[in-house]
């Protein structure tokens, strides 16, 4: 099966950087209704626009929860701008039915999603975090509007604004 | 054998593999392939039944032959259109064990809970009741101090209504709980003075135990030593079972509803069965053309049931097409639609005792349970357990199954549920137990 690339398993079995960190600007609490995936995420926002840590609790299945893993794992560290810039591109690869096999340069061990985009009812599975993420860091004060421009994701957030 | 055999009833036998094979003949998606051109293992008719081509002919028929809108008009086709609409209903009925006046044709069972619902909270309204039995009256006004009682192991169908129709009235949501082995718990320590429903659904869309609703099982009796109304959701037993048991006078139970879509008829189309002097007392939940008596700029009054719950032109052919769909079924025999079931149900539980790392949810006894197995496997989600399945062509349903509750209760985030029809083969349960093979290697925990 091309939905299950061994890395997906790999995080899956071992999400990185998992676990609820203080300090932290926001957090987000985001379900799938559907199926019953949920994520708890935050994101703390160091010197010069860097996401100095994004910590979470994912609870659902291998796809969300790998998902959560690569998302940590290739935005901690990182300038916010260039998450966002990951993030269009790996929902451009999960939304082309297929046709977008993804760049390993943009997208890291996110490319092992490529196969995703072939099942669109595990599509939502894989933009879970990443729609979690967003909305953190919009109640963070990021400016998230062209990143979260076109199709929106289908999840439902409840939130929680807390102060570090 | 002895021959005195021959003179005592015969438990009916389910359906042989030459029987079963013609019986697949009739519905024609059963042979086309998925992913990659694998045969389809359908195992997913507690979601959505598939449908016999005497489903598909009816409404063709209806369509090209008598097409017009119900109750209006003078014209032929209106007159034919009326006719199979209410030839509808009559077949309905007697699958039920009613009588016609007494079956509402709602567009699912979703919308004949929410009927049910909304007429308590409009017999609330001032004036609403005018006119009616005060008795009756008094049973539909609901207020703070009532209370409506449902169980742990409904579907969001049965639950969400009552749900809103407390948050409307003030009365008080409460609830019969479920056992660790998926059975209702005693409900007379819930059931009060106070009780005005009780709310159950016949047999549980996930765990697949049929509750004992007969009219000395507890909870029947329960709701009627307080007087309380018995609502039943009867829409995973109708698919397999003979259910005029609970529509037969005496029986207990006050209203009832299935779903077409469930039972090998077309989305679109469900029943609300009801008896005769609630219906008449319940006031309108949608209101507007055909459900009137007289219209004036200043107010109305309405036709009697069931016209006074069908507002609207209503899905004439879908209606058609469920009484189709319940004529094949009794032409079955829901003897033997019960009896295949349960053959099934045997065979799936067996399969999966077979492999240890498959935890089964609900009752071990197979007579206890109907239409469904749901299961978990420790260690993979229930997402995954499907894709691996799917991908061998097995239909499943993955998820909370839209009893998130339920699965609260036992402690499991989802589960994998194989539901079964009248068409499904033990060979398609083989199939499937061969494709969840697969699941401890690729997700790599114990098998």
């Amino acid at each position: 099966m091309d939905l299950y690339a061994e890395l997906i398993l790999e995080h899956a079995r071992r999400p990185r950087h998992a676990g609820l960190r203080a300090p932290f600007e926001a957090e987000v609490h985001h379900v799938n209704p559907t199926c019953g995936d949920e994520i708890s995420l935050r994101v703390h926002l160091g010197e010069g626009g860097v996401l100095s840590d994004l910590s979470y609790d994912a609870l659902g299945c291998s796809i969300s929860v790998a998902s959560a893993s690569v998302l940590a794992e290739e935005s901690l560290g990182r300038p916010v701008p260039d998450t966002l810039e990951t993030y269009q591109h790996l929902r451009a690869m999960l939304t082309s039915r297929g046709q977008d096999p993804g760049d390993p340069e943009q997208l890291g061990d996110g490319v092992a999603f490529a196969g995703v985009s072939r099942y669109p009812a595990r599509v939502k599975c894989a933009l879970l975090p990443w729609t979690a993420y967003l909305d953190a860091l919009a109640r963070a004060g990021v400016d998230i509007a062209a990143a979260s421009s076109g199709a929106a994701p289908t999840t439902t957030a409840r939130t929680t604004l807390e102060e570090s | 054998m002895t021959t005195g055999g021959l003179l005592e009833p015969r438990a009916a036998e389910g359906f042989g593999g030459a029987e079963l094979a013609r019986l697949r003949a009739d519905f024609p998606i059963l042979t086309r392939t998925v992913r990659g051109g694998r045969p389809l293992v359908y195992l997913d008719s507690g979601a959505t039944s598939q449908k016999p081509r005497v489903v598909l002919d009816a409404e063709r028929e209806f369509y090209e032959r008598h097409n017009a809108a119900v109750h209006r008009g003078a014209h032929q086709l209106a007159e034919e259109a009326t006719e199979a609409y209410e030839g509808a209903r009559e077949t309905i009925a007697a699958f039920l064990g009613a009588d016609p006046g007494e079956v509402v044709l709602t567009r699912n069972g979703t919308e004949g809970l929410n009927l049910l619902a909304y007429a308590f909270s409009n017999a609330a309204a001032p004036g609403a009741m005018a006119g009616t039995d005060p008795a009756w009256a008094d049973r539909l006004r609901l207020g703070p101090g009532d209370e409506i009682v449902v169980t742990e192991m409904e579907h969001h169908a049965n639950l969400v209504p009552w749900q809103e129709l407390c948050r409307r009235t003030g009365a008080t949501l409460r609830w019969v709980g479920v056992t660790d082995d998926g059975y209702l718990q005693d409900p007379s320590t819930v059931v009060g003075d106070r009780t005005r429903v009780v709310a159950v659904t016949h047999v549980s869309n996930v765990l697949g135990t049929l509750n004992d609703l007969g009219p000395r099982s507890s909870v029947v009796a329960a709701a009627r030593r307080v007087g309380a109304l018995v609502v039943v959701d009867a829409c995973q037993s109708a698919p397999h079972l003979d259910i005029t048991a609970l529509t037969a006078p005496g029986s207990g139970v006050d209203a009832l509803v299935l779903t077409g879509h469930k039972t090998l008829g077309p989305s679109g189309v469900g029943v609300l069965w009801a008896r005769r002097g609630l219906l008449e007392a319940m006031p309108p939940f949608l209101t507007g053309g055909s459900m009137i008596e007289l219209v004036r700029m200043e107010g109305s009054t309405w036709a009697p049931p069931p016209q006074k719950f069908e507002a609207g032109v209503p899905m004439a052919a879908q209606a058609v097409g469920l009484a189709a769909a319940l004529d094949y079924l009794t032409e079955l025999g829901l003897d033997r639609v019960h009896a295949h079931d349960q053959a099934l149900v045997r065979h799936t539980l067996g399969v999966l005792a077979e492999r240890p790392w498959v935890r089964v949810l609900g009752p071990a006894e197979p007579t206890d349970r109907v239409g469904a197995v749901a299961f978990v496997v420790d260690g993979v989600h229930p997402h995954d357990v499907g894709q691996v399945l799917d991908d061998a062509g097995v239909a499943v349903r993955t998820g909370h199954h839209c009893a998130w509750p339920l699965h609260r209760r036992l402690g499991v985030p989802a589960s994998t549920r194989a539901s079964f029809g009248v068409y499904t083969t033990p060979e398609e349960i083989d199939a499937f137990a061969a494709a969840l093979d697969r699941v401890p290697q690729i997700f790599g925990v114990p098998a």
